[in-house]
């Protein structure tokens, strides 16, 4: 009878490598005892994500994001500070591609200096509020009690809190200081993800909830595995999902926040450059010119989508199920 | 019945409630679920033990004790001369690599995130002292081989196999640190009548192999029989009965015992017409609020006052030599 | 492929319920998986018929498709009819569908806290479908879910009316259930896997209570169940299914007795017995077939422990008749019954 066993193992696989039918071994017929070495999730995920051609379109996006913000001078000569009011609202030409706004300024030459800025704050925010979010929310959905109870009631506080009304506040005080350039920025960056961490932290909070219930955690318990490993190989891969999620789409949400407080007069200043401040420069004039409104909402659509595409074809990699 | 081996666990007055509480900031005890109450029993090497029962009777609680998944009211568990709820740090990781459990549910049971191969290594990353680093995938291919899988399929991932393939998955993992005993709660229950033949013959095949001793928790009284040993009946938290399999299912004398055994339907239209039919009223009662003296007695035909006032203790009764909670025990055959 | 129908080529009307040659099929991403291929049977009022199978073999496929409540898409049938009183309810416009379900077929699942609402008294949620469908009065509907309630045996039901779901056991639940699928007096009784989640002294007495309001009624009742001990208990006849077909059909003695499918043998050497301890258990080898790449010709070969090449490989088996209404889908079904096999 145990022969039969052996049958079983090499009927049984739907998805068998022999093929649709795959031919069951002769009962008592040794298997083919090739050694395979056994691979990691990650090196599976990235066999599965070197083949997607979306995968590469955001890697190529935000590649030329941040190569952008870095060397702004690679993409134009012009210089996005020298505005004469004699080119004012000025049609597009060879040397300005995408023409001059309401004061004179080269329209694609302030988008593009204005990329490091906007991605340092939008991804400074973003990166905070995850951290932010993702250990408070780790923490309090694995240990539960005492704790959670303090984290859902700061949860609950800060989401009280009106992001706008709060960053006035607080940016206000910064720009009173006489902050510059550098001190804006880290300001911006750490109003916007300490208000912002709560959803990313609910929601890892709630999926933690979830997962921790599992039976393959009880599982890795019985085996006598610690907290850390439990957290870390069973809850974590499988929590993570909507965090990506959430956080990609803060990214984008950040940078229209930096546009907001910008455009209120408590963000950055002229003559800093940012997506946030080209904007809401030219909303007014949108009816005469929608061109230098356009431009840096483009290059910010555009950067959200990038992260928004790497953010999903990561997760669909590291999940089996979807392979 | 071949001899008994000497006993491995020894389970001692084994008491879990839950408490019931009320309130979100001072949470205050309102009351107690009585999910396991004083269970007693001694597991010996080799053999299998089977607990049935319905839902609600604690034999899932009575698993996670002994995995130590939750901590007991109160009452010991004798593993090695040792009470395993009194152990900690290096005993309790002896304790791990020796009571293994399989689980019900195959779909959950195994982390979709991993391939096989790391499933079934893990106890391995584990407990780092028992395989060297080298040896594993060996090791690993060679358990897979044990449970009828192929050992080709290592860099596979659960959600690819299906649930008998994966119930073999999870017995290879329990198998991993060579455990003396496994814990099966339910592990053929989720499973289609065709595939939970092949999963009970390998368990047995394994049991025969490895030398192992099962504690076999299920509702199937007809897989309990097949492959115990010995039988326990539970019933809201109690044991009611326990014999060898012969004697639980040819000479029962618990009234709720003959009950359950009458109560379940064999493939066999005529053997109705022959059979003892006896048809309780109701269902289980809460064990949040369970009835006084002899907690079957709300759904008893024989119940008197007695039954009220006195709790039936589980020992040994004139009409057979195996014990019985009841106070009119008698012998029935139920089973033809 | 056309199966021979159970019971003979009639003309449609002659029973109350007949499914002929229905086929379904389910369009995903990854393909077409054909989950029905080809069931025929029939029910008559007051006879059970017991639908037999394991997860996968089409059994409550072929019952959502009798109460056309089957998702399409993805479902498709691109074939097949379903008579009831001669009437063909696949081609029944929408409205005329809707009076037939529910009233006339109505169904009862596996899991009854689901299927219940949490926020309706039981009272009300038995009498909805009166008040709704009927002339009836509230106070009228009323009364009659207590009759209905006194009829599935719930203690003291006048006084439980306006108790709430989770007030109810798992029993009592599916007590409730069985009480709201008789409101209208059905005719066919659909009961798919009704107490697989019920605990075993439950279950004995839910289907003792299925066996006698479909006896008290008159009413049909198929009965779908993966349990061949509770199909002994309670079917008149059993059809086995593997794979989207009905592989056996018989009356419920003679496929315990003599079982003409080798699938059916399998499965009822394969399940352990009450009545003795038994050795080591005959096994069914390999898995139910994948639906979306279905072996050739018999979809039970792979796994048969008597397959003979070539004919089992590359021909379908036709439903052969093997009389009083008996019928197997194997090429040696005679040799089997002859206990010239295996």
């Amino acid at each position: 009878m145990s022969s039969d066993f052996e049958t079983v193992a090499a009927t049984e696989l739907h998805t068998a490598t022999r093929g649709p039918q795959g031919e069951p071994n002769a009962p008592g017929q040794p298997h083919t005892m090739e050694t395979q070495k056994p691979r990691s999730a990650g090196a599976d995920a990235w066999r599965e994500l070197r083949r997607k051609p979306l995968f590469w379109i955001g890697v190529a996006i935000a590649a030329v994001v941040v190569v952008m913000a870095a060397f702004p001078s690679l993409f134009t000569s012009a210089d996005p500070t020298v505005c004469p009011l004699s080119r004012r609202m000025g049609g597009p030409s060879g040397e300005a591609i995408f023409g001059y706004d309401v004061q004179g300024c080269d329209v694609f030459a302030k988008a593009v200096y204005g990329t490091k800025n906007s991605v340092m704050i939008g991804g400074g925010a973003a990166l905070l509020a995850g951290v932010v979010g993702m250990l408070l929310g780790l923490t309090a959905g694995f240990f539960g009690s005492w704790w959670d109870g303090i984290v859902s009631r700061i949860i609950d506080i800060v989401l009280g809190l009106p992001l706008l009304l709060a960053g006035i506040v607080f940016m206000k005080r910064v720009s009173n200081a006489g902050g510059g350039e550098t001190a804006r920025i880290v300001a911006l960056i750490a109003i916007l993800g300490l208000l912002g961490w709560t959803t990313a932290a609910r929601v890892i909070r709630a999926s933690v909830i979830t997962a921790k219930q599992q039976d393959y955690v009880q599982a890795a318990r019985m085996l006598g595995a610690g907290n850390g490993r439990i957290m870390w190989r069973h809850i974590l891969p499988n929590a993570i999902a909507p965090f990506t999620v959430i956080i990609t789409m803060a990214l984008g949400a950040f940078i229209a926040a930096e546009a907001t407080l910008s455009f209120l007069g408590v963000g950055l200043v002229p003559p800093s450059q940012s997506w946030g401040l080209a904007i809401s420069e030219a909303n007014p004039y949108k009816r005469e010119d929608f061109v230098p409104l356009l431009v840096p909402s483009a290059f910010l659509a555009l950067t959200v989508l990038a992260f928004i595409i790497l953010g999903d074809t990561i997760r669909e990699a590291f999940d089996p199920k979807l392979r | 019945m071949a001899t008994l081996g000497e006993p491995i666990l020894r389970v001692e007055n084994l008491v879990k409630h839950f408490s019931i509480t009320q309130g979100i900031l001072f949470k205050k005890k309102i009351g107690a679920v009585q999910a396991v109450d004083g269970v007693s029993f001694e597991l010996h090497r080799g053999e299998t033990l089977g607990i049935v029962g319905e839902s609600g009777c604690g034999k899932s609680t009575l698993a996670k004790l002994l995995m130590r998944l939750e901590h007991p009211t109160s009452g010991r568990a004798i593993l090695n001369d040792k009470d395993i709820f009194k152990m900690s740090g290096g005993e309790l990781r002896r304790l791990r690599r020796n009571v293994q459990m399989v689980m019900q549910d195959p779909y959950t049971s195994l982390n979709p995130r991993m391939t096989v191969g790391d499933i079934i290594g893990e106890p391995y990353n584990i407990h780092t002292e028992v395989a060297p680093k080298g040896d594993r995938s060996r090791r690993i291919q060679e358990l897979l081989e044990l449970v009828g899988l192929n050992p080709e399929h290592i860099n596979r991932y659960p959600h690819q196999f299906s649930g008998g393939q994966r119930q073999r998955i999870g017995i290879a993992r329990a198998l991993a640190l060579k455990p003396e005993i496994i814990v099966c709660d339910e592990p053929v229950s989720a499973l289609d009548v065709s595939i939970q033949a092949q999963v009970i013959n390998l368990l047995e095949k394994l049991q025969n192999e490895l030398a192992l001793s099962y504690i076999f928790i299920a509702h199937d009284l007809s897989v309990v029989r097949h492959i115990s040993d010995r039988v326990g009946v539970m019933y809201l938290g109690k044991i009611v009965e326990i014999g060898t399999e012969d004697e639980i299912y040819q000479r029962p004398t618990h009234p709720y015992t003959q009950a359950l055994l009458s109560a379940v339907p064999m493939p066999d239209p005529d053997a109705r017409l022959h059979r003892d039919i006896i048809r309780l009223e109701g269902d289980v009662p809460s064990p949040a609020n369970p009835p006084s003296g002899c907690r079957f007695r709300t759904r008893c035909w024989k119940a008197q006052e007695k039954c009220a006032t006195e709790e039936p203790l589980l020992i040994r009764r004139a009409v057979e030599p195996h014990p019985s909670a009841c106070h009119f025990a008698e012998l029935r055959h139920v089973v033809a | 492929m056309t199966n021979l129908q159970v019971g003979g080529d009639q003309p449609a009307g002659q029973h109350l319920l007949e499914v002929r040659d229905l086929f379904v099929e389910f369009h995903t991403r990854d393909g077409v998986a054909k989950v029905i291929n080809g069931v025929s049977y029939h029910l008559d009022a007051g006879e059970t018929l017991a639908v037999l199978g394991e997860s996968g073999s089409g059994k409550s496929v072929t019952a959502q498709a009798i109460m056309g409540i089957l998702d399409m898409p993805p479902a498709k049938i691109p074939k097949g009819q379903i008579f009831y009183n001669g009437d063909d309810l696949l081609k029944m416009a929408e409205n005329r569908r809707r009076d037939i379900r529910g009233k006339d077929i109505s169904m009862i699942f596996q899991d009854a806290l689901s299927a219940l609402n949490p926020v309706f008294s039981v009272g009300w949620q038995i009498s909805e479908t009166l008040r709704t469908r009927t002339e009836m009065s509230k106070d009228a509907a009323m009364k009659r879910a207590i009759e209905l309630m006194d009829l599935v045996k719930i203690p003291g039901a006048k006084t439980r009316v306006k108790d709430y779901p989770h007030q109810f056991s798992g029993g009592m639940r599916q007590r409730v259930m069985i009480a709201m699928s008789l409101a209208m007096d059905p005719k066919v009784l659909i009961a798919d896997e009704p107490t697989t989640a019920l605990d075993v002294t439950v279950q004995a007495q839910i289907m003792d209570l299925l066996a006698d309001l479909r006896r008290d009624l008159n009413m049909g009742m198929i009965l779908i169940t993966h349990d061949l001990g509770v199909v002994a208990d309670v079917a008149d006849r059993i059809a086995v299914m593997y794979a989207g077909r009905i592989i056996e059909h018989a009356d419920v003695h003679s496929i315990y007795k003599q079982p003409a499918h080798p699938y059916t043998r399998g499965l009822l050497d394969s399940i352990p017995r009450l009545d003795h301890k038994g050795t080591e258990l005959a096994t069914i080898k390999g898995l139910p077939p994948n639906l979306m790449r279905l072996p050739t010709g018999c979809k039970y070969h792979p796994r048969c422990p008597y397959v003979q090449k070539p004919i089992c490989v590359d021909e379908e088996p036709r439903s052969l008749n093997l009389g009083n209404g008996r019928t197997s889908a194997c090429h040696f079904a005679k040799e089997m019954l002859d206990g010239n096999l295996g």
